[in-house]
């Protein structure tokens, strides 16, 4: 406790520091990853995808990072085991912290396809095993987590597929491709607005003090929906239909209608990102708040200031504003091959299904989750050509990021609490 | 620093351009042969050079084209067409070129005799041939689109129906080949033996470039079908 009291300050300075640090980190690196697709399919220019992503990261962090957010603050370590020394959880959160944060420096200099969400929860459970015990670990959460790694990028893959098929049979091969496209894209529009509105808004945001039922949830989702709907009804009709531009590719001008979509879907995918990721860098300095804040009290359940989810969102937009263009501006060069309509699915699937993790408090991975909507959209013929050995290189990211988050982790804390006591 | 994202390397290099793009060279070249015919017919065998020179000079782009696509082809490529399948029209389109080049060499290292009555039925059969790979030609350009609707609705419907006109192409071709032959053989008193063997092998390249293009075309038919 007394630890705690004489340098609670300077722990929470730390915190907010390495917080910083580590949003920026994500805002530097993952963002580009979230909104590849978008502004690879030529839809979205870089600038455009910059503005976005500033927005509604910050967006999606304010209003939908707090699930994750409280798992990875009070899920993964169970705090009961040290309710006498407060001070070794505090270490331990600056340690992850800060450990997840190096490896993700490291992992970006050489250019590997690390997922920040592994390396936080790596270094979490490398903490509670080194510094406390095997105890220490909620194993039921982390088996939970596990799974969802796992399921995400299938579920993301599974409604991408349907969302293809979906566009094939609709649009593309009816008799009338461009007439059906004008029909049924303001209907998709619909319903990136109506998912992304439904999945937030669900029985309310409690950090916010919104309390919605089920059916007004979805009745204020259905609304949302519809001004998207009407806005890409509006944006739809506004593209000039040059009927000289379909003589070498007969889909030519279907393809411009999807590009309102993929601007919806980008915002969709910046705030689903905002929602999941924010909390691998403010998880920790919220633990921390809280155990300054209360003296020690490991027990405490106090809400999450909004002020800490602010502060990850600005980190994240902040990374992004410094470094983070620039890795979009080379993937938008390099992924040429991908046409709107395939984007959008992918984009849609990925954010809707990462959006839905973050409500039932999962961290998980948002590049993998966008790899395994791309497969889903492959599988069903939605794109031309797609590598499978990049599958490869994420897998090994896996097997890698885990021990090695966890292991500096360890490391960091006991050189932490050298110092403190 | 690098850039971390897997989706980077997932997107593939499409190989559905390039093969397109291998087949306009391909048709180009078979598009020189009437004027090979004609050069000889006039007995012009400076014009049958620069012609043979053309035809070299295209076939060497097509196997560029071809190469860099192979390059780009690794096991792991995963798309809506088998590989072997892109690989196989890849090479029937070269077979193509091939076919062109092995006429012009032909005629430039030892020109038969031209008999009179042959003249207009060779004009024929090469005119009909060239149609065939024309007919392939605007098959091929529909393959984006194809791929663009996973291979079914209105547009296979359209190119399965182009197919079918190929095939009734080649089978004209067929016929005129033959006819071709019978009126050589009929005079082939008239021309020394080595002329004769050597139009037979020439109007056997010629059909070839039909029947080189009709398998392009069935090549398709069976990518629609699965």
């Amino acid at each position: 406790m007394d630890i705690i009291a004489a340098h609670g300050t300077t722990f929470l300075a730390i915190a907010v520091i390495f917080g910083l640090f580590m949003t920026w980190g994500i805002g530097a690196n993952d963002v580009a990853n979230a909104l590849g697709t978008s502004v690879g399919s030529g839809a979205v220019t870089v600038r455009t995808a910059i503005i976005i992503a500033a927005i509604f990261e910050f967006l999606g962090a304010a209003f939908a990072g707090g699930h994750v957010t409280k798992t990875i603050r009070k899920g993964i370590i169970d705090p009961t085991l040290v309710a006498d020394q407060p001070e070794i959880l505090v270490f331990g959160m600056l340690a992850a912290l800060l450990a997840a944060a190096i490896w993700l420096m490291i992992a970006s200099i050489k250019g590997w396809p690390v997922s920040t969400t592994h390396a936080i929860v790596g270094a979490l459970v490398g903490f509670g095993i080194a510094g406390i015990g095997f105890e220490a670990v909620n194993w039921g959460t982390i088996g939970q987590i596990a799974a969802s790694w796992v399921i995400s990028p299938l579920i993301g893959g599974v409604m991408a597929f349907a969302l293809v098929i979906s566009i094939q049979r609709l649009i593309l091969r009816a008799d009338k491709p461009l007439e059906s496209a004008i029909r049924w894209v303001p209907a998709y529009a619909f319903l990136v607005g109506f998912v992304m509105a439904l999945v937030t808004l669900f029985k309310g945001l409690k950090h916010l003090g919104l309390d919605l039922s089920i059916p007004m949830s979805f009745v204020l989702a259905a609304g949302f929906g519809l001004i998207v709907a009407l806005v890409g009804r509006f944006a739809v009709n506004r593209i000039e239909i040059d009927p000289a531009a379909d003589r070498d590719f007969q889909f030519t001008n279907v393809e411009r209608i999807f590009a309102p979509l993929m601007i919806f879907t980008a915002c969709a995918m910046a705030f689903a990102h905002g929602s999941n990721d924010v909390a691998n860098g403010i998880g920790p300095l919220a633990a921390v708040l809280a155990l300054v804040r209360s003296g020690g009290d490991v027990g405490q359940t106090a809400a999450l200031p909004l002020w800490v989810l602010v502060l990850g969102g600005c980190g994240i937009v902040l990374g992004l504003a410094t470094y983070g263009y620039r890795v979009m501006q080379t993937i938008g060069k390099k992924i040429t091959e991908l046409t709107p309509s395939g984007g959008f699915c992918a984009t849609m699937a990925a954010a809707a299904t990462v959006v839905l993790a973050s409500r039932t408090g999962m961290p998980v991975s948002t590049t993998h989750i966008a790899v395994g909507a791309v497969m889903g959209v492959g599988l069903a013929r939605g794109f031309a050509a797609l590598d499978l050995r990049v599958i490869g290189s994420i897998f090994i990211s896996w097997v890698v990021t885990l021990p090695v988050g966890g292991l500096l982790a360890a490391f960091l804390f006991f050189t932490l609490k050298g110092m403190f006591t | 620093m690098a850039t971390t994202n897997p989706l980077l390397r997932l997107f593939g290099q499409t190989p559905f351009r390039p093969l397109q793009e291998h087949m306009r060279v391909v048709v180009r070249c078979a598009d020189e042969v009437p004027g090979l015919f004609a050069a000889l017919c006039e007995g012009d065998e400076k014009k049958i050079g620069e012609i043979r020179d053309e035809i070299f000079a295209l076939e060497n782009k097509a196997d560029e084209i071809k190469n860099e696509l192979r390059s780009h082809m690794p096991k792991t490529m995963f798309m809506p067409v088998d590989r072997r399948d892109i690989l196989e029209i890849l090479d029937l389109q070269d077979s193509i070129a091939d076919t062109a080049q092995d006429i012009a060499g032909a005629l430039m290292v030892r020109p038969p005799k031209v008999l009179d009555p042959i003249r207009g039925p060779l004009i024929d059969l090469t005119g009909r041939c060239l149609d065939a790979c024309h007919q392939m030609a605007r098959i091929m350009e529909h393959l984006d689109e194809l791929v663009e609707t996973g291979f079914r609705g209105r547009d296979s419907e359209i190119v399965l129906a182009m197919i079918d006109e190929l095939n009734r192409i080649e089978t004209d071709t067929d016929h005129k080949a033959i006819d071709l032959l019978t009126e050589l053989f009929a005079h082939e008193g008239e021309i020394d033996p080595v002329s004769l063997m050597i139009w037979h092998r020439l109007i056997r390249w010629v059909g070839d470039l039909a029947n080189y293009s009709e398998k392009v075309g069935n090549r398709l038919r069976l990518l629609i079908a699965r």
